[in-house]
């Protein structure tokens, strides 16, 4: 026995000294963000956050909380924008209008003025007055190339604070819709700490501890989460009437739906953003758990899921083909096969239904498409693209074969068995469609470069205004990297006219932006240059066990938005979150 | 002896080389490019924003370098100790990110594969000498170690986790903790390991149980322990010997073993989204985030190395015969 024990000994050892290295190194980060928060110690930091005063969400962060910036729209921690950084207006998608918010009011004195009046007693985080000069620091910052809203100074002349509480924007060009979008969309930045940063640090600054004018600030964060705690002297109190109840908010890092789904039913999540397959199941099964709708389609829309065809390739340069094609979907397969009836079908338009009053009827019983195997045969025939060697599938006009390949990202297991049925279905009327997953990146760059045939894309969310959805279709010239807009390459000079045209209409010319929208849905149905397929729902699953009040379509319940997404804290995400009542008083 | 060990430290330095060279290589032949990743996801619109930006990450991470100069300038920047920036997490060096996850990864990894050695290899010999007990450990240890990481992990976080809810099924340790040294938070974060640690050890355990029985069993059939026998040994003499020798072998066995341990740990923290390495390299390969890739093998390849070199020295240890090989061979 002594024997045996001997060798154990550098063993044992080997595993101590590891051992100690391993708690020795975890000194130093739990340490660091420890210290990192100290500065704001005390009773309102507590190393426990309790239970009932504390909102867990998840659903929008999918990396470590990795930076406080509020320029970094697309990587910044979870609530640095809504929670912390506020913007000059909301967007309410029910009403389809502004509401002010750091602004107080905003008008157009001309054609080409805004002129903004900004709330009186609002304050930074740090005790400093909010004033115009801060408007005017955080629009300036824009003249920075690598600023994400650089391009408004190619239509914005000047913005000067003409006095605390007044700022006067002057344009060369009016981009009504476009600036409207503007509006609720930039957070404004404090110019007494911000003033004197270089333009690396604005673009990739961390901004530690950031002081901001929102209703909650920086308590702490870790890989795998970030912790918000209220501000009890927030503005919005008295000048909104709004009072949010939850003390502590933590923001969970996305991991994986079977985890999501594990924390949600262990009532450890409020409100999961997530994606999960199967939720139909989880509202009817009585486990505690809601949606917006209690029924089908569960979810309200909050995007369009689009066929996107790259229209430099053949045969997809042709709008008979993509006429075809767009016949040969059986959407309502995937609708139901594929997410459970958790979504909708698209209209042919594309327009999501808070949009409905810019689709053109007529235009739509006219030139529409929806399921149709025979006439996407037709269609075909008609053409000119036969079967000539007998194989079941259409040739090109030349002989040579078809054979197209659509692309999803890997791992997306949604989307990858909706394009499945989507090849399934285009077989039936002849047409070969190869499904691919490539991973994330990869796809990206394809996309970009206009390297693919066929690929879905829903990125475009909904907005103030149809005129971000028809950017997203027509904008030209086309680039050697398309990166955000227009992948399929598609090119009409006449469409674009109309799109930017349509900028040009103020938010409340409804009817002037109608004959706008009316004569795109024509072209767009004509030409076929994006298929919409289905409605992307603003995934929410939520749990009443502590936080109760969350918005559903029933009657006398909030109707906001119940999302934490990025930039949909603006739409509604931040009402939401004042409305909720602690379910045990 | 130094001969030994010095053909061992050659050896292994070679290796490290090889590894770390693999290891820049592999993600820059991956399809895709990173900074278009991080454009993409950024979802500038304007085309002169994009390229900016696009110049300046490709300038940043050095991509616009030709190959062979981005090869000697990682060497260059590894002596020094930088790791670089992350792509994912930017602007986070890939140093902070991997320290964050390290103490997590080797808090599971060390405890899992010594007490399922030491365990294992104790039950495995109490298994070849007891008829009833050998008929459960077996059939227990063959399904144990068969099982794949994440399924085991995952019906531990079902069972224990969803429907029991006596663990928690994620994170390293509660969403409402902050970490301080607190009964409380050790407490917690002893809660939120139990369940990784579990499936890792199990799974292994398993594994080693079996190498054992089988080997002490062919051991106690050998010549020696006959011999030892015949002569009137006491069967605990015997035993003895025979489990020493049958150790010899596990220890190799556990060298070879802890590659598929890692590779074991990295599943095991996806499943529980515990937040070490494992779940750094899913993300760093779904992000194309080519230096967090490169520090995290590099980490884990240094980490296999060493204690590989620890098995050597306790091999030298536990093996009287190597000693006296490296004897004969010096003399």
């Amino acid at each position: 026995m002594r024997n045996r024990a001997r060798f154990l000994i550098p063993l044992v050892v080997a595993g101590l000294v590891a051992a100690a290295c391993s708690s020795g190194g975890s000194t130093p980060p739990t340490q660091g963000s420890n210290a990192a928060s100290a500065p704001a110690a005390g009773p309102a930091n507590p190393n426990s956050l309790p239970r009932n005063e504390t909102l867990y969400t998840s659903g929008t962060q999918w990396g470590p909380p990795a930076n406080f910036n509020p320029i970094r729209e697309w990587d910044s921690a979870t609530g640095t924008k809504g929670l912390a950084y506020e913007t000059l207006f909301h967007f309410d998608p029910n009403a389809g209008k502004l509401t002010p918010w750091l602004a107080e009011s905003g008008s157009w004195t001309d054609e080409t003025t805004y002129e903004l009046k900004l709330r009186k007693g609002v304050t930074w985080s740090d005790k400093q007055p909010f004033t115009a000069k801060d408007v005017v620091f955080t629009f300036e910052l824009g003249k920075m190339k690598t600023i994400p809203y650089a391009n408004i100074w190619n239509w914005l002349k000047s913005a000067e604070a003409v006095d605390d509480q007044t700022v006067k924007f002057t344009f060369s060009k009016a981009n009504y819709q476009e600036w409207d979008f503007n509006l609720y969309g930039r957070a404004i930045v404090p110019q007494h700490v911000w003033s004197g940063r270089s333009e690396e640090d604005v673009l990739n600054g961390v901004n530690e501890n950031p002081v901001a004018t929102g209703a909650y600030k920086y308590l702490s964060h870790d890989q795998d989460r970030v912790a918000w705690v209220k501000r009890d002297d927030w503005w919005g109190k008295t000048a909104l009437g709004m009072d949010p109840k939850p003390k502590y908010i933590v923001d969970i890092v996305n991991s994986s739906n079977e985890v999501a789904m594990g924390l949600l039913l262990q009532k450890g999540l409020d409100l999961s953003n997530n994606f999960l397959p199967g939720a139909a199941n989880l509202v009817k099964g009585n486990f505690g758990i809601s949606t917006y709708y209690p029924e089908p389609p569960y979810m309200l829309s909050a995007n369009t899921a689009w066929l996107v065809p790259n229209t430099t390739k053949k045969p997809l340069d042709d709008p008979a083909f993509r006429k075809a094609l767009a016949n040969s979907i059986d959407t309502k397969k995937i609708v139901e096969g594929v997410y459970g009836n958790l979504v909708k079908a698209a209209n042919p338009t594309g327009l999501l239904p808070q949009w409905d009053k810019y689709i053109d009827q007529n235009v739509v019983s006219q030139n529409g498409f929806g399921y149709d195997k025979d006439k996407a045969k037709k269609l075909l025939a008609d053409a000119g693209y036969k079967d000539r060697d007998g194989d079941g599938f259409v040739e090109n006009k030349d002989g040579s074969k078809i054979n197209l390949s659509l692309i999803v990202p890997s791992g997306w297991t949604d989307w990858m068995e909706a394009i499945r049925v989507i090849a399934a279905s285009a077989k039936e009327s002849g047409i070969a469609i190869t499904p691919d997953f490539p991973d994330f990146n990869a796809l990206v760059e394809k996309r970009g470069s206009g390297k693919f045939d066929l690929v879905i894309n829903n990125e475009r969310q909904l907005s103030n205004s149809p005129w971000t959805y028809y950017e997203y279709v027509f904008q030209l010239p086309i680039q050697k990297v398309q990166n955000t807009v227009n992948f399929g390459r598609y090119e009409n000079k006449k469409a674009w006219d109309l799109v930017q045209k349509l900028d040009q209409v103020k938010a409340d010319d409804v009817e002037g932006m109608k004959a706008l929208t009316s004569q795109l849905q024509k072209i767009q149905l004509e030409e076929m240059p994006n298929i919409p397929l289905w409605y992307n729902g603003l995934w929410s699953q939520v749990s009443s066990a502590m936080w109760k009040n969350w918005p559903t379509s029933a009657a006398g319940t909030p109707k906001s938005a119940p999302a934490m997404w990025r930039n949909w804290m603006e739409l509604g995400g931040f009402e939401t979150i004042t409305r909720l009542q602690p379910a045990t008083p | 002896m130094r001969q030994y060990f010095g053909r061992k430290l050659l050896i292994y330095g070679l290796t490290f080389f090889m590894a770390v060279t693999i290891n820049w290589m592999i993600p820059r032949f991956m399809p895709g490019d990173p900074v278009a990743g991080m454009l993409a996801r950024a979802r500038v619109t304007q085309p002169e924003a994009v390229e900016a930006m696009r110049a300046y990450y490709t300038n940043l991470f050095g991509f616009d370098l030709p190959i062979w100069k981005q090869y000697l300038n990682f060497w260059a920047a590894l002596l020094h100790g930088d790791f670089g920036i992350s792509v994912w997490v930017f602007p986070t060096p890939v140093s902070t990110v991997i320290l964050g996850a390290v103490p997590y990864t080797l808090a599971l990894m060390i405890p899992a594969v010594l007490l399922s050695w030491v365990v294992g290899n104790r039950l495995g010999a109490y298994a070849a000498r007891r008829k009833l007990l050998d008929n459960s450990v077996l059939p227990i240890g063959y399904v144990l170690t068969a099982m794949p990481y994440m399924w085991l992990a995952v019906i531990l976080a079902w069972g224990l986790g969803v429907v029991a809810g006596i663990f928690p099924v994620a994170g390293g340790y509660s969403f409402a903790m902050r970490p301080n040294w607190s009964w409380e938070f050790l407490g917690d974060l002893a809660l939120h390991w139990t369940l990784p640690f579990a499936s890792l050890f199990l799974v292994a355990l398993g594994g080693w149980a079996i190498g054992m029985r089988n080997m002490i069993i062919y051991e106690l059939e050998s010549d020696y322990s006959n011999y030892l026998a015949a002569l009137g040994a006491p069967q605990r003499l015997i035993r003895r010997y025979a489990f020493r020798n049958a150790v010899l072998p596990q220890i190799t066995g556990l060298a070879l073993q802890l590659g598929v341990l890692v590779a074991g740990a990295l599943v095991t923290e996806i499943v529980f989204s515990y937040p070490g390495l494992g779940s750094l390299i899913l993300k760093a390969i779904q992000n194309q985030d080519l230096f967090l890739l490169q520090g995290t093998f590099l980490f884990i390849v240094l980490g296999v190395l060493i204690a590989n070199f620890i098995i050597d020295v306790v091999y030298v240890v536990v093996d009287p015969r190597t000693r006296a090989g490296m004897a004969g061979a010096a003399a």
